[in-house]
């Protein structure tokens, strides 16, 4: 894993993510794209340019937005439904509950610029509530993908998937982290590194930098378990037990509030099932303020350095 | 998932191929005896659970009974095929008059009306996609349904295929802004296929609708939203079936249906407190023989 500290090639998983749906809209006509006058903030202008009548923009409307892409899966096509994630899954929430996951309609939703990928366009912008929404919804899956491999996994899995899903796309570039061949499945993580002494639990835009983390703590004799979750709910409860069970502890990361995402369904599985040590990075429950991205994400812990520190601090309070 | 009434279904096809041929006038007799034993059953259906929305059901029970026998193009024995025709009931409170009328068509039996919101029933307080056949989506939460129909539009038209879509609204629903979204994009889109009715009973939960938030005028609104408007009297059958088997031509076509909370039964009718009032067992006599006339 080399590759976790060398100055590591960025990829764009909003490219993957277009490119992916215009390839699977050439061998299936059922494919349909809906968006909330966001053709261009979801990356749909080349789609819409090859597929007209197959891009249903119903304007600024989020709750019309959800409604119409399950009444296109009621008609039987498969409509990804992309906005930006705040707006799709705040302004759109009782939608998402009845007319897709309650009516389990074939619907993607498509979260587009999630967790603080708007920077200084603050906390209206931000979507970081998502997961905690979205986990206390019945079936209804949610994938985060980590990087573009991953990405045109999800875009493929959620197309051939009979029933509703979410993914929530990254923004900002990041590098590969995923091996070739890797599963794309509910339920399944994929562990990027192997380790005894720790387990860094991370999904999406945060798994580089958990992997970054592992390298450093590898340097200082620490064995750093690497697992990108991939899919917050549901979770693979097998691997966050077995974790729970060796390790001295477990750190999660994720770019979205601790109250309700990764963190806090690992602490509801573990603290029933197998207690173990957690530190929960995200964002506390606080509204941003004003910077980048990258300042926003310094700012609430969420970097390489805060990952290894929560993991060192595992160790300590583990060797009292 | 309840499964058909092969027996209520076979009872259906005969009515629906005895009505196609008629016009509206001669048809009406027929809907209208269907409609009272429609609300016959809610009636005692409501009063064994001792809840329900009995006002509601009994304004849209002739739209729904209209349009199941005598308009949509549906088959309760294979209520999924791809080419059959749409209604979504947005008013989704009103699942006692959607449920009765989808047991009398042999959708499922009609004495699984009798487990209406027992546990485990499949027949919830509002209707479920998931568990009751004939339910094209969910509803309960207002101005769900018409977003999902116009999406179902949408998608006939991107299939190229004839079928229609119903939208069954109700008055007071359209408070809720979503459905100006909708109405937006079906008119957008000239969706002609679609076909929204509104339940105009003029009451809401807890007052009239003019007193609790203005609608008037109802048919300028629609029409400034690009929809052909058509108005009838939501209680008078061949009216309903002549404006329902007319297709609009370029636009999205919405009927305002002017009906009576609580119609067929005299000391409900127009009342408010019968939104959800549950009757007693001497006014379930009563109802009945008003229902029985």
């Amino acid at each position: 894993m080399s590759q976790a500290t060398q100055a590591t090639a960025l990829h764009d998983c909003r490219r993957a993510f277009a490119d992916t749906l215009i390839a699977l809209a050439r061998e299936d006509e059922r494919i349909v794209a809906v968006c909330n006058d966001s053709v261009g903030s979801s990356n749909l202008t080349a789609f819409k340019a090859e597929f007209p009548d197959r891009m249903i923009n119903v304007g600024i409307a989020e709750q019309d937005l959800v409604g119409v892409g399950a009444g296109l899966a009621n008609g039987g096509l498969i409509p990804f439904v992309s906005a930006a994630a705040p707006f799709l899954t705040g302004r759109a929430l009782e939608q998402i509950k009845v007319d897709v996951a309650y009516s389990q309609a074939r619907v993607v939703l498509c979260g587009q610029s999630p967790g603080m990928a708007y920077g200084e366009l603050g906390p209206t912008h931000h979507s970081i509530e998502d997961l905690s929404w979205l986990r206390a919804v019945a079936d209804l899956p949610v994938a985060m993908p980590a990087d573009p491999v991953q990405t045109v996994a999800a875009v493929r899995w959620a197309a051939a998937n009979p029933g509703p899903s979410y993914l929530r796309i990254p923004r900002f570039p990041v590098p590969d982290v995923t091996p070739p061949g890797s599963p794309f499945r509910p339920g399944q993580a994929i562990q990027l590194m192997d380790g005894n002494d720790v387990t860094i639990i991370a999904a999406g835009t945060m798994v580089s930098r958990a992997l970054d983390a592992a390298t450093l703590l590898r340097h200082e004799g620490i064995g750093a378990r690497v697992l990108n979750i991939t899919f917050v709910e549901p979770l693979d409860t097998v691997a966050i037990l077995a974790a729970a069970a060796q390790a001295a502890g477990i750190v999660t990361a994720e770019e979205a509030t601790t109250t309700g995402g990764l963190g806090a369904a690992v602490a509801s599985l573990t603290a029933q099932h197998q207690p173990a040590r957690l530190r929960i990075l995200g964002v506390p429950r606080s509204f941003a303020p004003t910077g980048s991205t990258a300042f926003l994400l310094e700012h609430f812990g969420l970097t390489t350095g805060h990952i290894a520190a929560a993991a060192r601090d595992i160790m300590a309070h583990a060797a009292r | 998932m309840l499964t058909a009434d092969p027996a209520g279904a076979r009872r259906f096809a005969a009515l629906r191929a005895r009505l196609a041929p008629l016009a509206p006038a001669q048809a009406a007799p027929a809907l209208r005896e269907l409609a009272s034993s429609v609300r016959r059953d809610d009636l005692q259906m409501v009063y064994r659970a001792g809840l329900g929305h009995l006002g509601g059901d009994f304004s849209v029970t002739d739209i729904l009974v209209t349009l199941y026998a005598a308009v949509l193009n549906v088959d309760p024995v294979c209520p999924l095929l791809a080419e059959r025709d749409r209604l979504v009931l947005s008013k989704g409170h009103t699942a006692g008059a959607l449920y009765a009328t989808l047991a009398h068509c042999g959708f499922f039996a009609r004495d699984e009306l009798d487990t209406f919101a027992a546990p485990q029933s499949a027949l919830n307080g509002h209707p479920s996609r998931t568990k009751v056949p004939g339910v094209e989506t969910s509803t309960g939460p207002l101005g769900h349904g018409f977003p999902v129909a116009v999406g179902i539009a949408l998608s006939a038209r991107l299939q190229g295929s004839p079928r229609r879509t119903f939208v069954v609204l109700g008055d007071g629903e359209l408070q809720e802004g979503s459905n100006w979204e909708a109405a937006m994009t079906a008119s957008h889109y000239g969706l002609s296929s679609l076909l929204a009715v509104v339940d105009r009973n003029g009451l809401q939960q807890g007052a009239r609708t003019e007193e609790t938030k203005q609608l008037e005028p109802l048919a300028a609104k629609w029409a400034s939203f690009g929809w052909e408007v058509r108005e009838v009297d939501g209680h008078d059958h061949a009216q309903l079936l002549d404006t329902f088997r007319r297709p609009g031509t370029a636009r999205p076509v919405a009927v305002i249906a002017h009906t009576v909370k609580g119609k067929g039964v005299s000391f409900m009718e127009d009342r408010v407190q019968w939104h959800h009032k549950v009757p007693t067992a001497e006014q379930v006599q009563g109802a009945l023989q008003e229902l029985s006339l």
